[in-house]
């Protein structure tokens, strides 16, 4: 009895702490503002874009604007564009 | 979905200062303001160590904790922003940030606070994107753009990135494998000559 006390005691204690590890979310409850989402584009999607915007990617494609910007992103990485 | 980071190699920096020219220039940033700058440790002495540091949209950001009107939001992407119609100039955030990001400008007679201006990430803000409301008060929005921030695009020695943290961490881990030291440095054979590289110049030993 005592035994399962201190496992239930030390289950609970556990929970607390480890919840502490999680990441807290930063939700906008507060009514601002929210913006457009960057594979919106600068301009209508019937227009691809504005003659600003990068070659590569299909305005309005969430997956493309994602594989742009990993390109985008790897490009960084001299040792892969040199080796 | 990316997590959007900045990471600088204090390895690689020069203190150019061109990744300040460049946000000021892409994002017509006023003056007395500035949204990125070059931090400088042991400044002329062996083994001075350069950083580019701006707002580095933290995962638990301090200032969207502290600011009393809810100015700030993050995005899918992990890019903090604010918006400037609901920000009233107090400062707290810029108490709060441990970077030093958060600025304002010196306007009017008094040199009345302004409303904060930060790095976007070249994210611009809740305007409608690409638009000139957008950019008259946040700047450029590159990442609608398909691009990334322009001071990471444009830094000569790759010592600031920009990017999904993924990503970066990639990069980073590559190049701190391959990097190792002396002769071994990427590029010391371009820039001095395999004859000599890692040795001292009066062939002494180091």
């Amino acid at each position: 009895m005592r035994r399962a006390a201190g496992t239930l005691v030390a289950l609970v204690a556990g929970a607390i702490v480890l919840a502490a590890c999680t990441e807290k979310p930063q939700t906008n409850s507060e009514g601002v503002k929210y913006d457009a989402p960057p594979w919106s584009g600068t301009a209508k999607q019937t227009n691809n874009g504005t003659p600003f915007t990068a070659s590569g990617w299909q305005v309005g494609d969430r997956a493309a604007w994602e594989r742009q910007i990993k390109v985008r992103s790897n490009g960084q990485n001299e040792y892969s564009r040199v080796n | 979905m990316a997590r959007m980071k900045f990471v600088c190699d204090a390895e690689r920096c020069i203190e150019c200062n061109g990744c300040v020219t460049a946000c000021k220039n892409e994002n017509e940033v006023p003056w007395g303001v500035n949204r990125r700058r070059v931090v400088t440790l042991s400044d002329g002495v062996p083994g001075e160590k350069s950083i580019s540091v701006a707002c580095m949209h933290c995962s638990d950001a301090p200032c969207m904790a502290v600011c009393p009107v809810q100015c700030f939001y993050r995005t899918e992407e992990g890019v903090v922003l604010h918006d400037k119609d609901v920000c009233i100039g107090c400062g707290y955030c810029s108490y709060a940030c441990p970077f030093g990001a958060p600025q304002f400008p010196s306007q009017g007679t008094f040199g009345a606070r302004g409303k904060m201006d930060k790095c976007t990430f070249c994210a611009g803000g809740p305007e409608a994107n690409g638009s000139e409301a957008e950019f008259e008060k946040y700047g450029r929005n590159r990442l609608a753009e398909g691009k990334l921030p322009a001071c990471a695009e444009m830094c000569s020695t790759k010592a600031l990135l920009a990017g999904d943290g993924d990503v970066l961490a990639d990069i980073f881990r590559t190049r701190v494998l391959h990097r190792g030291s002396g002769a071994e440095v990427w590029g010391w054979g371009t820039a001095y000559g395999s004859q000599q590289a890692g040795k001292p110049a009066n062939g002494g030993t180091r």
